[in-house]
């Protein structure tokens, strides 16, 4: 509370030094520019009033800095509270936001209070000089140079200098070597042949993607017989071995690229496909990785068969090959070959064709 | 030292320095520590130095206040956020995702929203005050590029503040992908097609940032390392650098009284500027708090964990990432194989390419600028951007090719808002992005150069005072009245720059000049930049001009007796000072005597 | 309501009150002689035929008169009692003016006229059933399941939080915000417009009633950290940012700059 005695009495006398404070050391000289008092400078009620209201801020903040606390202990996270137009909201957390946003803030705004109408609003002024040094700095910089080259003998040792600059510039590569291993490659394998391929391959059951497949075998996983797919369906599906490979790799990877999507439209709608006969019945199977960066995708349009990526609206013709119809997706989907198996139930004919997702250097090449 | 600068805050008559036990101590620990430091030299050099007052220079300081609240909010969030992909059965309080499986990273920020008390509260003051910390370093580096306040001797500042502008975007991305929810999976699935699409390296390049496959289970901890040890320290030894520079330079300041070339006018770091800096450093903290109480941002739970077969519909990055999102929409479809090997330019270009030029073309701009202009003059005092039509045209057309883009980013959003179709929005945007910054660049210089000839008309002919006078004889004429003081040296802050002379093919004794091409392609790239510009009246023409006003405006003065004396005195036509009103501080304090 | 109040002095009003009058008392005592309503989606004999006439009154010029569709329309064959209780229910049949899609708006015909037509287009050919209160009750399925089968096969189009979102040439798929268990789950077995159908082979009752539990928990959920913002992303997030924070720190910065009076 003494601070605020002394600014009260301060503010008066902010001005009062006057010619003093021009020749005092290290103050600077006031601006030569109009200047008009402010009503704290000529009115003393208004200073006082000025005072009050930085004071007033301050102490404000300090109650709301123990509203912070006593909410912090009195509130349930899980309470919620209605407030108007924020609607049903977390009571912890927007109590706890404004306690202690407006205790912050109260400090701020007291202060910039203090320093508009309290501290003195002269301006003052302060020569610049030119960035470059003096004359007898630049010699003296030049002079130690050439002393230090010199001393050194870096223009004469003409093989040290060269082998010093060699291993410099080696001295990186090490750094940069031990990088390689950000990736621990399992041995034979390569990036490019990973890519290419997929868990599918000829008779790989197709079951529906229902989330979490752990734990289930490919005993208990339940198939999609073609019947159960009326016209219009869609399903997202994975490989009946999913659970078993995510168990075995604790990781996503095979789900990222082993994601397809099954529909079924009249066979007669279906105007091409990636290979004779890929289809069963008017059931395509295509990948669900967009071949644009390789957001998973499933807006299916039912009645264009048009499927749409939610990302780049990249946009691929179902009943045409999945070729791209729109956007910025350049190759199509790529479509998996399907069929049924003895029981009857949707099995993948071939491993896919081409890779999926997104495209890739050595893509053409696999 | 100590004592002389309480004098100046305190002045006190009561407490002197002498017998309050506080100041005896402060005195005492200031002695110790110089004679450890040598403090008080920069003490003593320092705490006076001024500092210009205007609100467009605190947008630096926002970004700087908001990236301190970014390092307190998320020191605290280290302490309960698990960088790790393990998948873990969710056991919390959030009941539509119990018995879900996800990563540990997903869960623990679950965890910190839902379990740990006011952990919600810094999670979204973290998101928020980031998201202000892009968009605060934006606005400040327009307001230095359409001041031109990157000339010299500020360009390296500006390669600094290009650098922090590059390395936030990095320091926003790798944040917005640690929660591990759909959304930012999503966005680390786009980063990997990114990369598989660079040529050669690529695939090599993904392989290796993911730890093999995507998504794998090394990317949230190598993208943790990144976020909260190598980018913010990066950032932080940068600031410094960037401050220092500022220090050492000194701010630049707008044309003004009392404001020229060589000096600073503004306010003592002690005790004026201490205050309004600190203070608006609680009142960043204080608003991000506010908004992180009250609105919610990045509500993670509703997106879900992050399985790569996923996908919501909306699916966006964080504003300041939009912009590429949008050159990934609105980027035709070219791929193309050659040799067998294939270059995906449909996300080369709009994610690698555009960029890089970007990126570059902005840290070489004031090289460019000052080469093309050919002024090699010290600058300190700022352009106002109508005085530099040609930059300020640049500055625009950048912004709206941004804008463009982020529109682009967000077309399924303005799409569903606005009833209107996907396909037609981005072909619109396709067309606009190639049509509109050249407009925008015209319309802009054009608006520049029609400010310029006001300009030069009120030096010439005064301020149109709106108010229409009827003369003895019956004729009407419009009042015209001298600028005040501040408009004058405002205006007439402006530089004139001389295009540069056009080069000699050959001089006089027939020698071929080498560099003839480059001369003039620096004649005509000059030319360019200056030749529209409206030239300032000289001296003589504005006193005469303003004379004149003056003199037509007496015309008026019967009237005054009617009119409310006591105005702005820096309002336009206002009447400038009170009979006796004290002209400078010191004539303030003189009078006050 | 506006269809009617512009055809009540229609000659043909006393006939079809009258018609209206004795489908109700057929209704009513259907429902009250089985408790079932799975058999009043059966439909009685009367309410096929006042299903008929409001059949033909309202939808045949685009569907055709027997419903086997036109230029205008699709044929209604086969698509059963729960695909017209979905369109006419939610107001998006009769089509109001042609457009991209058909639009939700406030149903024209009470619950019993839908109920008849419903048990008219039923009676023309097989097709997916108005569900009974069994197949609806979501009472007790796990939500978080739930949450998982959404996130994998509505997300994509209504959006994680179910706002709706964008699809090809002002297509759109709609907030879930305001739908009731019986709209999801016909929804889902008829596919209506542009929705793919996801048939109870396909997607059991019992997930579809998770994914109902999911979508009634997103309808009632608060909002745990303030302002919900229409849970519609970041690029709301981003320009509230813009206009509100970021013009709130601007004002501070010129407060502090002006001079004090």
């Amino acid at each position: 509370m003494t601070e605020i005695d002394h600014t009260h009495e301060g503010h008066d006398d902010a001005h009062a030094p006057g010619s003093e404070v021009a020749t005092k050391v290290g103050y600077s000289p006031v601006a030569d520019i109009p200047h008009k008092p402010r009503v704290t400078d000529t009115d003393p009620k208004a200073a006082r009033r000025a005072e009050r209201q930085v004071a007033g801020m301050f102490t404000l903040s300090m109650i709301f800095v123990i509203a912070f606390v006593v909410a912090y202990v009195a509130i349930d996270k899980n309470a919620y509270v209605y407030i108007p137009v924020l609607g049903d909201v977390g009571a912890s957390n927007v109590v706890l936001g404004f306690t202690f946003g407006a205790a912050v803030f109260l400090i701020g705004a007291g202060a910039i209070q203090w320093a508009k109408k309290l501290m003195p609003d002269v301006e003052v002024v302060q020569q610049r000089h030119d960035m470059a040094s003096d004359k007898s700095d630049e010699e003296a910089a030049a002079a130690n140079y050439e002393r230090g080259k010199d001393e050194s003998g870096f223009a004469r040792y003409k093989i040290i200098r060269r082998s010093l600059l060699g291993a410099m510039a080696l001295f990186p590569i090490p750094i940069i070597v031990v990088l390689r291993d950000l990736w621990i490659t399992p041995p034979g394998e390569n990036p490019a042949e990973i890519l290419s391929t997929t868990p599918w391959e000829d008779g790989v059951m197709i079951i529906p993607d229902v989330g979490d497949q752990t734990g289930l075998s490919p005993e208990t996983s339940r198939g999609i017989r073609p019947e159960d797919l009326p016209v219009g369906g869609l399903v997202s599906a994975l490989p009946v071995d999913i659970g078993v490979i995510q168990e075995e790799e604790h990781n996503l990877n095979a789900r990222g690229k082993a994601s397809i999507i099954l529909v079924r439209m009249d066979p007669s709608e279906i105007r091409s496909q990636q290979g004779e006969g890929w289809d069963y019945n008017g059931i395509v199977a295509f990948s669900k990785i967009c071949t644009h960066v390789g957001c998973p995708i499933a807006l299916y349009e039912q009645r264009t068969h048009h499927l749409l990526c939610p990302c780049h609206q990249s946009t691929f013709d179902l009943a045409d090959s999945g070729d791209v119809v729109f956007g910025p997706a350049a190759r199509r989907m790529p479509q998996l070959p399907i069929g049924v198996n003895a029981e009857g139930y949707l099995v993948a004919k071939a491993p896919f064709a081409e890779p999926v997702g997104p495209s890739f250097w050595e893509r053409d090449r696999t | 030292m100590t004592t002389t600068v309480n004098t100046n805050s305190l002045g006190d008559a009561e407490t002197t320095p002498k017998d309050d036990p506080l100041e005896i101590a402060g005195g005492a620990t200031a002695k110790y520590v110089d004679q450890r430091l040598g403090s008080n030299r920069f003490l003593g050099r320092n705490l006076g130095k001024v500092f210009p007052d205007h609100w467009s220079f605190m947008l630096g300081e926002i970004a700087l206040y908001s990236f301190i609240v970014v390092l307190l909010t998320g020191t605290y969030l280290t302490l309960f956020y698990k960088p790790s992909m393990v998948e873990v059965l969710y056991d919390g309080s959030y009941v539509p995702l119990k018995g879900v499986m996800m990563s540990e990273a997903y869960a623990s920020t679950l965890d910190i929203s839902f379990e740990v008390r006011g952990g919600l509260l810094i999670r979204q003051m973290h998101h928020w005050s980031a998201l202000i910390f892009v968009a605060a370093i934006a606005v400040h580096m327009f307001r230095v590029f359409f001041t031109g306040a990157f000339r010299k001797p500020r360009e390296f500042n500006w390669i600094v503040g290009v650098a922090l502008t590059a390395l936030a975007l990095g320091a926003g991305f790798t944040g917005y992908s640690l929660p591990d929810d759909l959304l930012s999976g999503t966005g680390l699935q786009i980063i990997r097609g990114i990369l598989q699409s660079i040529p050669l390296v690529g695939t090599w390049a993904a392989f290796l940032v993911f730890g093999g496959e995507f998504p794998g289970t090394d990317i949230i901890s190598r993208l943790y390392a990144a976020h909260i040890l190598l980018i913010p320290g990066i950032i932080l030894a940068l600031i410094t650098v960037h401050l220092m520079m500022v220090w050492t330079q000194k701010h630049t300041q707008f044309p003004g009284p009392g404001r020229t070339n060589d000096n600073v006018v503004g306010y003592p770091l002690l005790p004026v500027y201490m205050a309004k800096a600190g203070g608006f450093f609680f009142i960043v903290f204080g608003i991000i708090a506010l908004i992180g109480g009250l609105v919610t941002v990045n509500p993670i739970w509703i997106f879900g964990p992050y399985t790569p077969d996923q996908v919501s519909a909306g699916t966006q990055p964080d504003w300041y990432i939009g912009w590429l999102d949008g050159a990934l929409r609105l980027m035709p479809n070219i791929e193309t194989v050659l040799f067998g090997f294939t270059i995906s330019w449909n996300v080369l270009v709009p994610s690698v390419i555009i960029p890089g030029i970007l990126f570059t073309g902005l840290a070489l701009y004031p090289f460019l600028e000052a080469w093309a202009t050919g002024d090699k003059r010290e600058h300190n005092l700022l352009d106002r951007p109508r005085n530099a039509p040609v930059r300020t045209g640049i500055g625009v057309m950048a912004i709206v090719f941004y804008g463009i883009l982020w529109i682009g980013g967000g077309n399924d959003i303005v799409a569903t808002t606005f009833n209107m179709s996907i396909n037609a929005i981005s072909w619109t945007l396709r067309v606009l992005l190639i049509v509109a910054p050249p407009l925008a660049f015209i319309i802009t210089k054009r608006i520049c150069l029609g400010l310029q000839r006001k300009d030069r008309d009120k030096l010439l002919h005064g301020y149109e005072s709106g108010r229409v006078l009827r003369l003895p004889h019956g004729e009407f004429i419009e009042v015209h009245q001298p600028l005040n003081y501040k408009e004058l040296a405002v205006i007439q802050g402006k530089e004139d720059i001389a295009v540069l002379p056009a080069p000699e093919k050959a001089d006089a004794d027939g020698v071929k000049n080498k560099l003839y091409p480059i001369h003039n392609l620096q004649h005509k790239l000059s030319s360019f930049f200056l030749r529209d510009n409206v030239q300032k009246p000289s001296k003589a023409e504005i006193e005469a001009g303003q004379a004149h006003v003056a003199h037509t405006s007496e015309l008026e003065a019967p009237l005054h007796d009617y009119e409310e004396l006591d105005q702005d005195p820096v309002g336009h036509g206002g009447v400038l000072h009170h009979p006796g009103m004290a002209m400078t501080n010191q004539e303030q304090i003189d009078q006050r005597h | 309501m506006k269809f009617l109040s512009a055809r009540r002095r229609n000659p043909l009003v006393a006939l079809f009150l009258l018609v209206a009058a004795l489908g109700m008392t057929g209704v009513g005592y259907s429902v009250i002689s089985s408790a079932k309503p799975a058999e009043a989606a059966m439909g009685s004999q009367t309410q096929v035929e006042d299903g008929k006439k409001l059949y033909l009154e309202g939808c045949s010029s685009c569907h055709g008169l027997d419903a086997q569709g036109t230029m205008n329309g699709p044929t209604l064959l086969g698509v059963g009692a729960a695909s017209v209780h979905f369109q006419v229910a939610t107001g998006r049949m009769p089509l109001a003016a042609p457009g991209a899609q058909a639009v939700a708006k406030d149903p024209i015909y009470d619950v019993e006229q839908i109920a008849a037509m419903s048990a008219y287009i039923a009676s023309l050919a097989p097709g997916p059933a108005i569900p009974t209160a069994e197949d609806l009750s979501y009472e007790g399925a796990d939500q978080a399941k739930g949450g998982e089968l959404f996130r994998i096969n509505c997300a994509q189009c209504h959006q994680a939080a179910g706002q709706g979102g964008a699809l090809t040439q002002g297509k759109y798929a709609p907030s879930l915000m305001e739908a009731t268990p019986q709209e999801i789950y016909e929804a889902m077995v008829t596919g209506p417009q542009s929705m793919p159908v996801f048939s109870n082979e396909t997607l059991p009752i019992e997930q579809k009633q998770e994914i109902t539990a999911y979508i009634m928990g997103l309808q009632e959920a608060p909002s745990p950290g303030g302002l919900s913002l229409g849970r519609l992303g970041p690029v709301v997030e981003g320009l509230f940012m813009w206009v509100a924070v970021f013009a709130a720190l601007i004002a501070a910065a010129v407060w502090i700059g002006i001079k004090a009076r």
